[in-house]
């Protein structure tokens, strides 16, 4: 007979409204055999009493509904971003606070280096911090004169390089009219590259190549990693090709048996036609497995609003910027939605701007039309902009959302100055309105583009405050338990997993999160700071300090 | 010489995949590496396809068709780096692509030149397109950053609404050439370009095609090629020019595409010759002749 080990603890939070605190939780093969207090589960048989967490808190293992992998494959380059980051060692990269500092980390970087040759890529700096200071060539220059750098900065939207990279790229010269490209006063680029279009072609010369933008073992190895150091235990992998080698680089990875954490890995839509694309997911289902999900699907209907390549309805942008672009077109959305009803695929989609929020509301409601369900469950991804009408039009058709909590804390002063302008600042990311309107809702990070944290993003959404302080939309914030609640079952319910895991209790897998403090007794903003000892994942233990 | 790039956008249902597989068929001996943003929604016609294999397909004549995904710019250079080079590049831009930004893209990829954006306008549908709540800034976008904008399907409406959709696509684009295009009826070399009159050819460029007409300019001696690439590009009756002159400096390649005009340096020895087209019934081979 399998054998079941009961473990006690401080306080077991189960997100189970019939007993929300227990004592004592029994797993049986991975799985919970019960949620309760000793007496009540020894009646299962014999067990062992583990009492390891005796000190601690348990909560439901936490779920982040949007990040990527690409999270554990940027610690292969230099971080160099604002704030303190934990690297998958569990290093703490301090936050630079001067163009300075970063010059003498990628200096120090460079020193290692064997082949004179190779690209130096530093990723996360984020000037608005500083204020809003332009890094120039000359600046990576003193980095090195002979080998290409790089630094990524945090919104993703510019890239600055140094006068190596520019020669390599063939821009160094004058006479360049591109506004992405801004020049100095001797008519010479100053190595700073704003906006895909331009910092593609540059970006290859600074290692951003076709091996940066691929998934890679090593990379899914370190997020599994971090996301036991954030308590995570299921994640979802927002956006990949899923092409036969990539499903099988997952299928290996995520079948080793100490991989820590199942990923829910969507298959983007780019590149493919609708048809394909449905067909193509919908096979992929089958392969599924504990730590692999799979047979869902990811769209983009829209770029980000701090790029300003979001689609934004009337009056548009606060500082004038033309509207942004569309990724797909309405016929092919509409395409998508209907096949992947038709098929029983779950589709998720970006929509940042509250114009392509309009837009898959209106798409989705006529496909409904022709193929009902009545639990999609499809689910719009950031949603930053959405307004009331929209959440109440979200809630009757039964759809669900993931709002970007923690753009608030890093990006709120720049919306409420620049993009959106006030009042609109103070609406993103409505998760009041959204749970009112009856909207299933959870929170995430979009790591990498903010760190893997979701005690952090409950915070961000309880708080609602910004780097520097500013309270942005009081009446939107979640209490604590509302926010606890959003980053355990309310993640597990958009990715229609909620009946496997997001609370404790009997018959779900076995996924805790272990932590140093009770998040119910803590202050909205203390959140962030609760310690995570580690996590259990399908009833196998992971310390973060051992990982 | 750098390979020349012609981005061909428009919404869905405009005639893209109509257009590419015409080039297609008349190539020429051209070896043209189509670049489409997805495979399935651009069907390549089967009795065209050689052989298909890791997403490359192989098509008569020495062309290929694949799709670039999110990676356009590592498949740019893969099709940069083949051996033996092709002639020309075909990307088709996706139906809400902004064809400038593809355009940016290209520029910054070296040996590569950005030669056309052709847009393809249905001119049945383009002005209630433009209208669409969603789309209309896009669709305009697309038509003003056009060089060449093809008013396809014009058979399946009347003449007055013909004329009407060209006098809005004229307000929408005033420096745009803009051509009717009958499915089958436009001549390859208005889109993608001439071939320089000295290139290689299996075939001699076509005559074929009733609606164009052409001319060779062949000046003597060194010349400005800048000013005579200018004059070419500010009549309006040419669509495209391209050709090797002599300057004082040595032999220079002139790209014409609509209004917009260029020069580069081009290798030695080169036969001088200049290729202009026009529509037949604006072209006027004499007066073009006036500008050398």
């Amino acid at each position: 007979m399998a054998q079941t080990t009961i473990y006690s603890a401080k306080k077991i939070i189960t997100m189970n409204p019939n007993r929300p605190e227990v004592s004592h939780v029994a797993v049986r093969d991975g799985r919970i055999l019960g949620a309760g207090d000793l007496d009540e589960l020894v009646s299962w048989g014999d067990y062992t009493l583990d009492e390891r967490f005796a000190d601690k808190v348990i909560m439901p293992g936490l779920i982040e509904g949007h990040a990527h992998s690409m999270e554990g494959a940027l610690w292969s380059f230099t971080y160099v971003g604002w704030f303190d980051r934990m690297d998958p060692d569990g290093k703490v990269w301090s936050g630079l606070k001067s163009i300075d500092a970063v010059v003498d980390r990628l200096s120090e970087i460079e020193k290692t280096m064997d082949d004179p040759d190779a690209p130096l890529l530093g990723w996360g700096l984020d000037p608005i911090y500083m204020d809003n200071v332009r890094m120039t060539r000359a600046d990576l220059d003193r980095v090195s004169s002979t080998r290409p750098v790089g630094i990524q900065h945090a919104s993703g939207h510019i890239l600055n390089v140094n006068t190596k990279a520019l020669e390599l790229a063939g821009l160094m010269k004058t006479g360049q009219n591109n506004p992405g490209i801004p020049l100095g006063a001797d008519g010479l680029p100053t190595g700073e590259l704003k906006g895909p279009d331009v910092m593609m072609p540059v970006g290859k010369h600074v290692g951003m190549d076709r091996a940066f933008l691929a998934a890679d073992e090593e990379g899914l190895r370190n997020y599994g990693r971090l996301c036991v150091r954030a308590g995570v235990t299921t994640s979802s992998d927002l956006g990949q090709q899923l092409n036969e080698d990539l499903v099988k680089m997952f299928e290996r990875v995520t079948g080793d048996k100490k991989y820590p954490v199942c990923l829910v890995a969507f298959r983007i839509n780019f590149g493919m036609s609708p048809q394909e694309l449905v067909d193509y997911t919908a096979s992929l289902k089958d392969r599924s497995t504990d730590r692999l999900e799979l047979g869902k699907i990811k769209i983009v209907a829209d770029g980000s609003i701090q790029g300003f390549s979001a689609r934004l309805q009337w009056p548009g942008y606060y500082n004038g910027a033309p509207n942004g672009l569309w990724y797909i077109a309405p016929d092919q959305l509409a395409e998508i939605y209907e096949r992947a009803l038709a098929a029983g695929v779950q589709v998720h989609t970006h929509t940042n701007g509250d114009e392509a929020t309009q837009l898959t509301i209106e798409t989705l409601e006529a496909a409904l039309r022709k193929h009902p369900d009545f639990d999609h469950r499809f689910t719009l991804q950031h949603c930053q902009l959405a307004n009331e009408a929209q959440f109440r039009k979200m809630g009757r058709l039964g759809m669900c959302v993931n709002l970007f909590a923690n753009h608030h804390f890093y990006w709120g002063n720049e919306h409420f100055a620049l993009t959106v302008g006030p009042e609109r600042a103070e609406r993103m990311n409505s998760c009041r309105t959204a749970l009112d309107q009856g909207v299933p809702m959870t929170i995430h990070s979009d790591a990498p583009v903010t760190p893997l944290g979701p005690l952090f993003t409950a915070g961000s959404a309880a708080t609602r405050v910004t780097a520097t302080g500013r309270t942005l939309g009081n009446s939107q914030k979640l209490s604590v338990s509302e926010a606890l609640y959003a980053i355990t079952m309310g993640a597990a319910i958009t990715m229609k997993m909620d009946d496997m895991i997001g609370s404790i209790e009997v018959g779900k897998r076995a996924d805790f999160a272990i932590l140093e403090g009770d998040p119910t007794d803590a202050e909205p903003e203390d959140l962030k700071d609760i310690g995570v000892w580690g996590t259990v994942q399908g009833g196998r233990i992971f310390e973060a300090a051992k990982i | 010489m750098k390979l020349p790039v012609t981005v061909i956008g428009g919404y869905l249902g405009a005639g893209k995949t109509t257009l590419i597989n015409h080039l297609l068929r008349n190539a020429n001996g051209r070896r043209l590496a189509v670049l489409v943003n997805e495979f399935g929604e651009l069907s390549i016609d089967e009795d065209l396809i050689e052989a298909e294999e890791d997403g490359l397909m192989s098509i008569s004549g020495g062309c290929v068709c694949c799709a670039y995904g999110s990676d356009m710019i590592g498949v740019l250079e893969d099709i940069r780096d083949a051996d033996p080079p092709f002639d020309n590049i075909l990307l088709e831009a996706s139906g809400v692509a902004l064809p400038a930004s593809i355009m940016v893209t290209v520029g910054l990829v070296q040996g590569l030149r950005g030669d056309a954006t052709v847009v393809l306008a249905d001119t049945e549908q383009i002005r209630k397109n433009a209208r669409h709540k969603f789309l209309s800034d896009t669709i305009l976008n697309q038509l003003a950053q056009a060089d060449i904008i093809l008013m396809t399907k014009p058979d399946l409406v009347d003449d007055a609404t013909r004329d009407a959709v060209r006098e809005w696509l004229t307000e929408q684009a005033p420096k745009t050439r803009i051509i009717e295009a009958p499915q089958n009826g436009i001549a390859p070399e208005a889109v993608i370009g001439a071939v320089p009159f000295a290139a290689q050819l299996t075939q001699a460029p076509t005559q074929t095609h009733v609606s164009f007409a052409s001319t060779v300019l062949e000046p003597s001696g060194a010349i400005d090629a800048e000013a005579l690439a200018n004059r070419l590009a500010q009549d309006p009756s040419i669509t495209r020019a391209k050709g090797f002159v002599q300057t004082p400096k040595g032999m220079a390649l002139i790209h014409i595409v609509g209004h917009r005009a260029e020069v580069e340096e081009a290798m030695p020895p080169q036969r001088v010759g200049v290729v202009c087209i026009g529509l037949r019934n604006e072209f006027d081979a004499d007066a073009v002749q006036r500008l050398v």
